[in-house]
């Protein structure tokens, strides 16, 4: 659900208030957007370069320099696989083949239902239990297609 | 910065400030920098390039491209040269095997994702990419042919999702991203040196792209600003001029100087045969430093419009069409008719206007002209319209009808107070620099009517203070300044003791002391804020080094000249003139409006600005010109009108200059000129004034003659003819025929021969001559004996009249006032793409910035009108309507309207008075009462007017 550009004025400029005074302000603001929306509205730019004296352009490279900022709405559940060495060398490329043919999606993208996006992520530190996931922010380890169905049917 | 084949040498980074010397050893020779060098610029220094993509002279260094690499005996690895700075003793090596293989190695990868296009690539010849490649001795790519930025299709013909189609929105560059090697050049260039921020680079490692503005938005629709310092910054042909890929690369370049505004900035005119092929900033100009902006980097288009007349014209009948003869039947036809008129209506029936358009040589030829062929004082410029009352008031207090700084002294300064201009409209390239300073931590004082984009529009800077006055109350408010600084004590009592007439600053102290200045007691008038005017005199009093610069916003008003003196009073009680960093600067709105002020445009000053009443003056002149003076000040273009609507001013010789659009009153303009017998107008154009003309002489453009222009710091620049004048003659040479039909005896046959003849008769220029100028590059006014060099910084022992002069400056309110019937205020401005009368900016591709003239309304003004955003609207004041469209912004106060007058179809001179300033008779432009009503279109007048010039216009097919 998009929101009209008159709300996420109004939103976005509480969030930006809220940031009033703090030194080097970028980042946690978009991280507030982002909590707020699940994603970073692209109509929320302009307003926040505005305030911050920057320009848009500015605040489009930061935003896209940080692959975590979305642009646009991700799926009620996000599913994160690493594709990291360690996690290659375990199978991951299996569980990422297997997890790609059971949703039917490409990596970036979201389940028809709007259920479910899967997305790459480059280590979670997390190799002693590879291959390992990011499901909603949680980690998860061990990850094999049983666990995977398991996950999916978790959220479904 | 693109130097292959023009070469003008790129030494890497910028030069060091640092005085402390330290020598080093590069490749075994000795060298001796300053320190903070980079061991890059060290090794340029003697000659020895280090390879490299991302660094130039321009641009700080970055250390990215990784092919910089040197050696350095007894440290660790293989430090970037850019970014490593000498160190005393050191012993550099930047070539060996170890070197060479790195940086193949680099250079490989970069070729692995670049077409190998170069022969049909416009950049051809003129890439450093391609330069670098074989500086390195690239022979081969070994990678396989994989993901990459640069093939539209895969070789199994599917899509390239990263590839990016080529941004061709702007007018004048291209931006084709597969050609790209994400070196960050243009996005710094955007940054450092132009201070907009409109590039960045999105995304990261092998998706980094550089962008223009958000994700959605093309070069045209971001914030760019077409300075073309990315463009200048590229090294490869990602970045593009477009002429260039029309035409070529050029062959050889002309340094000259642009003809736009008062900055003066040197170009260099890069040439294929006779075509101009493209305009770029020439670094070692001492006004722009190597920066530019979009009329003089871009808009010269208009030299080659099919506009252009390039055949003489006569008429007999304004009503007349119009017929093509050769120049000696020109030449004949104007001096019959003005020899006619002197015999019938005598010698002081007749009079020239000079341009600030043209060089000092040519405005000095007209004025010569009058002076010495018709025999009277008869002689303005369009300096009467915009800063003769800076000439005054700098004359009075200071001594010197000029700026006191040079454009360098803007980097020593910590306040700025900026009154009634906008630099990033009317003065980008010095708004540039001023804006460099302000991210360096200066503080700015904006005072000026309009939010303007200095206020809070620019990235990472904002104003400490907007005072946001109302139009027509400069004087109350700069009286208030000063009184703030009187009261509280915060003048610079040393500096007033020991520069200025201390009797003359107790009466002037007792006069602002007077409560009646405080701001409290004028903020219901001026509408500033007491606390916020406090808080601004303080700043500028004790916040270091203080500089003022200021623009038409303060001369154009009934009380113009004295604002100028309050200006200058308050420069001189803060003891801010005389060294780097402070001053008095008036923002020249012209190319040559100081010279042509310099060289004796006004009808009561010979060259040098001496009053026509001294005869010992006189005298100088009389005996070189061998005739005799008028010792009474002649004509000033309104009183010309004047005159000619009473019947007694019959011939005008306007050289290019539009007085019908540019001057105020446009009806009182065109009743004076259609009165005329004889106008002759000498310009590029059929322009506006032209509608009333019986001679037409085409006009030369700068890139057609040599001469000079003299800028906004008193610096005298040479113009280079780098083509052959379209229509025969330069305009110096047109005014010499017209005088020799006129019967005077004048034989010059180069321009340098007229800058010796004025050199003789002014002190102020008597070492200025074309062979100094060629040593020095350029110099600024006074150049003598006392000073070879020129003088970049003046007053700086004492004032040039001696000791400071402070004089009252009394708040008088104009005679415009609102009223019911018209209850808002207008002033006037112009914007960045657009100049002046727009006569050579409407000419060129820059109309896809601003098309039309718009009237920029306060959003509860327009409500209460019913005027919606878009929306014509008609404009009416005492003197006239006209109609244009509406902007809604609240840029502009409740009460206030602003307006250009770029475009002639808007006329917006229609609506201004003939209130003028009381010294100079400088029109009041900033100040109009009018109201604002919805419309349907175009006014009456404008019809009648269009139909008027379109008739006028008419061309006899030759016969």
């Amino acid at each position: 659900m998009t929101q009209t550009s008159t709300e996420i004025a109004a939103r976005v400029g509480e969030i930006l208030d809220a940031h009033e005074g703090v030194e080097g302000a970028l980042l946690p603001i978009l991280h507030a957007i982002q909590a707020a929306y699940g994603y970073v509205p692209r109509d929320a730019l302009p307003i926040i370069a505005k305030r911050l004296n920057l320009t848009r352009a500015e605040v489009h490279g930061v935003m896209s320099f940080y692959h975590d900022f979305r642009e646009d709405p991700a799926g009620k559940h996000v599913l994160k696989l690493c594709r990291a060495e360690a996690c290659q060398a375990m199978g991951g490329d299996r569980v990422a083949q297997h997890a790609q043919n059971r949703l039917g999606i490409e990596w970036h993208e979201t389940t028809k239902d709007g259920r479910i996006t899967l997305e790459p992520v480059f280590c979670l530190g997390l190799c002693a239990c590879a291959p390992a996931a990011l499901v909603d922010g949680k980690v998860v380890g061990r990850v094999d297609e049983a666990r995977l169905d398991a996950i999916i049917e978790g959220v479904r | 910065m693109k130097d292959f084949i023009i070469p003008d040498r790129d030494f890497g980074t910028p030069a060091a400030k640092s005085k402390a010397m330290v020598t080093l050893t590069i490749d075994g020779f000795d060298v001796t920098v300053p320190e903070g060098t980079s061991i890059m610029r060290a090794a340029a220094e003697i000659g020895i390039s280090v390879p490299k993509l991302c660094a130039t002279d321009s641009l700080d260094a970055f250390g990215s491209c990784r092919l910089c690499l040197v050696e350095i005996e007894g440290r660790n690895g293989t430090p970037a040269s850019c970014t490593t700075p000498v160190a005393p003793g050191i012993k550099v090596h930047t070539q060996n095997a170890k070197l060479k293989q790195l940086r193949r190695g680099v250079m490989e990868l970069y070729i692995s994702d670049h077409p190998l296009d170069c022969l049909t690539c416009a950049a051809n010849g003129d890439c450093e990419l391609q330069d670098m490649a074989g500086a390195v001795g690239l022979r081969d790519v070994r990678y396989e042919a994989g993901e990459n930025h640069f093939e539209v299709r895969n070789t199994s013909g599917e899509k390239n999702p990263n590839w990016l189609p080529k941004d061709d929105s702007n007018p004048y560059f291209a931006y084709d991203p597969a050609k790209c090697i994400v070196c960050s050049r243009c996005v710094r260039a955007c940054e450092e040196i132009q201070g907009t921020f409109a590039l960045t680079i999105e995304g990261r490692g092998f998706d980094s792209r550089v962008s223009f503005g958000a994700k959605t938005d093309t070069a045209l629709t971001s914030d760019c600003v077409s300075c073309g310092a990315c463009v200048q910054a590229c090294p490869t042909g990602t970045l593009q001029e477009k002429s260039v890929i029309d035409i070529g690369t050029p062959d050889r370049s002309v340094i000259t100087t642009c003809a736009y505004c008062g900055v003066g900035c040197s170009f260099k005119a890069e040439m294929r045969g006779d075509e101009l092929v493209r305009m770029t900033p020439y670094k070692h100009g001492k006004a722009n430093r190597g920066h530019s902006c979009v009329k003089g980097r871009f808009a010269y288009g208009y030299a080659s419009h099919k506009d252009r007349i390039l055949s003489p014209m006569i008429r007999d009948s304004i009503n007349d069409p119009w017929q093509e003869v050769t120049w000696a039947e020109a030449m004949e036809f104007a001096s019959n008719r003005m020899k006619g008129i002197i015999a019938k209506y005598g010698r002081h029936s007749v009079g020239v206007i000079t341009s600030s358009r043209c060089t000092n040589e040519e405005a000095y030829l007209v004025q010569k002209l009058t002076r010495a062929v018709f025999q009277n004082n008869n002689t303005d410029t369009c300096a009467r319209v915009c800063h003769s009352p800076t000439g005054y008031g700098l004359g009075q207090t200071f001594g010197t009808s000029a700026g006191t700084q040079d454009f360098d002294s803007v980097e020593q300064t910590d306040v700025v107070i900026l009154i009634g201009a906008n630099p990033t409209d009317g003065h980008p390239v010095f708004a540039s620099r001023l804006k460099k300073r302000l991210r360096q931590g200066a503080k700015l004082i904006v005072i000026d009517p309009r939010r303007i984009d200095l206020v809070d529009n620019s990235a990472h800077i904002r104003a400490a203070q907007h005072l946001a006055l109302t139009p027509g109350t400069n004087v109350a408010v700069v009286t208030a300044l000063a009184h703030v600084i009187v009261t509280e004590g915060l003048f610079d009592e040393a500096f007033i003791r020991d520069r200025c007439d201390w009797d003359e600053f107790q009466d002037y102290a007792e006069f602002v002391s007077d409560p009646r200045h405080s701001p409290e007691a004028t903020q219901f008038l001026t509408g500033v804020k007491a606390d916020e005017l406090r808080a601004a005199a303080r700043l500028y009093a004790k916040g270091g080094n203080g500089a003022i610069y200021y623009g038409l916003g303060v001369t154009e008003h009934s009380q113009g000249s004295t604002t100028v003196i309050g200006i200058a009073n308050l420069a001189m009680l803060t003891g801010n003139v005389g060294r780097p960093g402070v001053g008095v600067n008036p923002l020249r709105g012209q190319n040559n409006v100081q010279g042509s002020c310099d060289m004796g445009s006004f009808p009561h000053e010979l060259p040098g600005y001496r009053h026509v009443k001294n005869d010992q003056v006189r005298e100088v002149f009389e005996s070189l010109w061998g005739v005799k003076i008028d010792n009474e000040p002649g004509l000033r273009i309104p009183n010309m009108l004047d005159a000619a609507v009473e019947g007694t001013f019959k011939g005008l010789y306007c050289q290019g200059e539009d007085i019908l659009q540019s001057d105020p009153d446009t009806k009182h303009v065109a009743a004076g000129l259609a009165a005329m017998d004889c106008v002759i107008v000498h310009d590029l154009f059929l322009n506006e004034t032209a509608n009333y003309a019986h001679v037409f002489f085409p006009g030369s453009s700068f890139l057609e003659k040599d001469g000079t222009f003299t800028n906004a710091e008193r610096r005298i620049n040479r113009v280079r003819k780098v083509m052959a004048p379209r229509q025969g003659y330069a305009d110096w040479e047109v005014t010499q025929m017209f005088a020799q039909a006129m019967g005077a005896d004048w034989h010059y046959t180069h321009p340098s021969q007229i800058m010796d003849e004025i050199a003789l008769l002014t002190p102020s220029f008597a070492g200025v001559s074309y062979e100094r100028l060629e040593e020095l590059g350029s110099v600024q006014w006074p150049c003598n004996e006392k000073a070879p060099e020129g003088t970049p910084l003046m007053h700086i022992d004492g004032f040039v009249r001696g000791k400071g002069k402070f004089i009252v400056t009394e708040y008088v309110a104009t005679d415009e006032k609102t009223g019911p019937r018209f209850p808002l205020l207008l002033t006037t401005g112009r914007i960045l793409s657009q100049y002046n009368v727009g006569a050579q900016t409407r000419r060129t591709e820059n109309v896809v910035w601003h098309a039309e003239d718009v009237l920029e309304i306060h959003p509860h003004d327009a409500e209460l009108r019913g005027v919606r955003d878009g929306q014509f609207v008609k404009l009416a004041s005492r003197s006239g309507e006209t109609s244009l469209r509406a902007k809604i912004t609240d840029r502009v106060s409740p009460g206030v309207v602003y307006t250009t007058f770029h475009h002639p179809t808007t006329q917006a001179n229609v609506i201004t008075t003939d209130f003028s300033d009381w010294a100079t008779n400088c029109p009041e432009y900033k100040v109009t009462a009018v109201q604002v009503s919805p419309s349907n279109g175009p006014t009456e007048w404008q019809e009648e007017y269009a139909a008027q010039a379109e008739a006028s216009r008419r061309i006899l097919a030759a016969e």
